[in-house]
């Protein structure tokens, strides 16, 4: 398994998967049909570029300025809140496979996975330098914090969208029907996995009573 | 692979089963007396602003009888008037020091004849002094407001205004009144919810002055055009709240606190317990500082769940101001005093319901002299005095100084403030606007910093930056030169480069 990690061809192949992340932000069409079909995106750099979305969502909360975020750190609960970007991401991927494997989509759910995180990519970009950026700024000028921080949001959605219909081979509007039903077949996903934990601490309270009143009882 | 996989999702169930299991235990915390919301609304304990000094019944002051159901206190200069409208009397006492209350005298009629012809007092609720000296009672059960003389001759009285939007019905009942310099009177009525009833200084109504908006929500409203004629009857009308009571500062602005606001509207922004109303009526309140859920700022206490048999929001029913612009409100919900600055910011908040001093049953009035607070308690039928403690004239006197533009005394006030209180975040405000105005603008930033001050941070920041790039121009100049030189100069080598590789004459 780590036989890999010394291979210099992987390494390379690596980082050029990683680079071309850089292409796809610009040319998202022919990026993410390269991405696939091509075979020009690894796993590794997806995993590479959410891990540096995740980190970049927990740096700006401590090294943006208190201006723009101002975290209460006694609530804030580290694993919930890196939770709170992979749940909703995960959902998206398995919800998004699951509809469209039946109709014709042509991605695979790695490739849907691989293809989501790439179109993260403007967010880090954009977030860091912005970041760093908000600590020489004033309340007065806290507008361009504010379009900026939003035009990377918009980048993300435009690329993604773009990204999802070269995986799975859509055309714009069945693209764009496909995600508004992911939204749903997510909340769909939500409350059956919600029914299931309540249903599961149920059972597992009935077993601790159990044991309780033994224990009780001996 | 497969096997790790399953493990880390595993894990990850596991955690969340664990997230949502774990319980918020929640545990009683004995309070202090005083406490403050920091910038999160979290309550802190503080040390005491004002303390009860001394409590005063009818036995300390040497009555002849039993106070019964008071309504109102008015102080002016070294003289508290009483109203003892159980009594029908009101009694003028002179305050010697703070500890001291003596009966000066006692008027349970007033000399020369009313229009009515009546000369006694009927449940008098309120007294006012204009600057003439002149004495003005609201002489609810009579249903008329009274001018007289400094020695209780009659001048004049007001009656219900003439007014076609009045209800004709409608029992007028005076309860608080205000006079401003020119002797014009603001009153408060029962059952008018319309502003406050303004009169003239010859007694003819004018208007209604600073009528609370009316509150209502979207909601309710579309909610309204489908509901029946029952369900309409059933509904609460969209009225605005009617003032509990009213104070008029020395320059003639009058603070007005209204009790019955609801939760929904405080939170919403629909209504507001407190208003600073101009001579046009308009509410001038600089509300911020005080936390929020919302964007709306709370008067009052924040968390208005029910604990002790009390719930809902405070509900103010009376309010003063010192010459500083801070204000005091009394909340009768919860028998606690709320002060804040003219930039609307929690100075503290004190009392409780309960027997002890500085508790009280069921606050009606406040008034002060100089900075001691008289309270008057209408179940207890007793005035507490309140006075400042040395953190509260530490506060004051570096509020003041700052003011006055002593900004190193007000810095070593606000040093001291924090001395007694660690956790009083004006004092941290208060200390960097001194460094401000002393152009320490990183001492003053990291102030600002600390208690999420970001407008006065921005503004001790951009002097910042501005003094710094003074400062280091000719590093940027030199620096910004370098990074447009350095990429055109290497392109020139390179191309020099290139013609020399690809020139004819260097072929072999």
């Amino acid at each position: 398994m780590f036989a890999s990690l010394f291979s210099k061809e992987k390494w390379q192949r690596y980082l050029k998967s990683l680079k071309f992340a850089l292409y796809c932000t610009t040319h998202p069409i022919d990026g993410f049909w390269d991405l696939t079909h091509e075979r020009r995106g690894t796993y590794a750099a997806a995993n590479t570029i959410l891990f540096i979305t995740i980190l970049t969502r927990i740096l700006r909360l401590r090294y943006t300025s208190f201006i723009f975020i101002r975290v209460y750190w006694e609530d804030l609960n580290i694993l919930t809140y890196v939770l709170s970007i992979l749940i909703p991401l995960g959902l998206f991927v398995i919800g998004n496979w699951a509809l469209t494997t039946l109709f014709d989509g042509k991605g695979r759910l790695g490739q849907v996975y691989m293809a989501t995180c790439y179109a993260l990519t403007p967010y880090s970009l954009i977030n860091i330098p912005l970041m760093i950026f908000s600590n020489f700024i004033t309340t007065e000028e806290a507008q361009f914090y504010s379009v900026v921080g939003m035009i990377a949001l918009i980048w993300v959605a435009f690329i993604g969208i773009l990204g999802m219909s070269q995986v799975h081979e859509y055309s714009f509007g069945k693209n764009i029907i496909f995600l508004v039903a992911t939204v749903f077949a997510m909340l769909v996903m939500i409350f059956l996995l919600m029914l299931f934990f309540s249903m599961i601490t149920q059972g597992v309270a009935y077993f601790v009573s159990i044991a309780k009143e033994l224990l009780y009882r001996m | 692979m497969k096997k790790q996989f399953l493990r880390v999702g595993a894990l990850a169930l596991a955690s969340v089963i664990l997230a949502g299991s774990v319980s918020l235990s929640s545990y009683a915390v004995e309070r202090s007396y005083s406490y403050n919301y920091d910038y999160w609304g979290d309550v802190q304990d503080t040390p005491d602003f004002y303390e009860p000094c001394k409590t005063f019944t009818w036995k300390d002051l040497n009555l002849d009888k039993k106070i019964t159901n008071p309504q109102g206190i008015t102080a002016y200069g070294n003289f508290l008037y009483l109203c003892d409208s159980g009594n029908n009397r009101i009694i003028k006492m002179k305050s010697n020091s703070r500890e001291s209350l003596e009966v000066v005298d006692i008027y349970d009629h007033f000399n020369g004849d009313s229009i009515s012809g009546d000369n006694t007092f009927s449940t008098p609720t309120d007294v006012a002094i204009s600057e003439d000296g002149n004495i003005f009672v609201a002489d609810k059960g009579n249903a008329r407001i009274l001018k007289l003389d400094k020695d209780f001759n009659y001048i004049m009285e007001f009656g219900k205004p003439e007014d076609s939007s009045l209800d004709k019905d409608l029992a007028f009942a005076p309860s608080k009144i205000v006079v401003d310099t020119a002797e014009r009177v603001y009153a408060v009525a029962v059952g008018i919810n319309k502003g406050l009833l303004k009169y003239e200084n010859d007694g003819t109504f004018t208007n209604f002055h600073g009528a609370p908006p009316a509150s209502y929500n979207l909601l309710d409203y579309i909610w309204k055009k489908f509901a029946s004629q029952e369900q309409l009857m059933k509904m609460e009308s969209f009225v605005p709240t009617e003032y509990s009571n009213v104070y008029i500062n020395e320059d003639g602005f009058i603070y007005a606190c209204a009790g019955a606001v609801s939760e929904e509207d405080l939170k919403g922004g629909t209504g507001q317990n407190t208003r600073l109303l101009n001579l046009l009526g308009s509410d001038i309140l600089v509300r911020n500082g005080v936390y929020s859920e919302g964007d709306f700022p709370v008067y009052g206490d924040i968390y208005m769940g029910s604990g002790g048999g009390m719930s809902g929001p405070s509900q103010f029913i009376d309010i003063t101001s010192f010459p500083n612009e801070v204000f005091v409100c009394l909340d009768k919900n919860r028998g606690r005093l709320f002060s804040y600055d003219n930039q609307g910011r929690l100075l503290f908040c004190c009392g409780g319901n309960g027997n002890m001093d500085g508790y009280f049953r069921n606050p009606v009035a406040l008034d002060h002299i100089g900075y001691d607070i008289y309270v008057l308690d209408q179940l207890d039928c007793a005035i507490t005095v309140f006075t400042l403690t040395n953190f509260g004239e530490l506060v004051f006197s570096a509020m003041e100084q700052f003011d006055q533009g002593k900004y190193d005394e007000s810095l070593s006030d606000w040093q001291q403030v924090i001395k007694y209180d660690g956790n009083y975040d004006l004092a941290y405000i208060g200390i960097g606007r001194a460094y401000l105005r002393q152009k320490e603008y990183k001492t003053a930033m990291e102030y600002f910093k600390l208690k999420y001050d970001d407008e006065n941070y921005s503004k001790a920041y951009r002097q910042y930056r501005k003094i710094w790039v003074e400062d280091h121009i000719v590093i940027i100049v030199i620096v910004l030169l370098v990074l447009f030189l350095v990429p055109t100069i290497i392109g020139k080598i390179k191309s020099i480069k290139y013609e020399f590789a690809t020139a004819d004459i260097f072929k072999v």
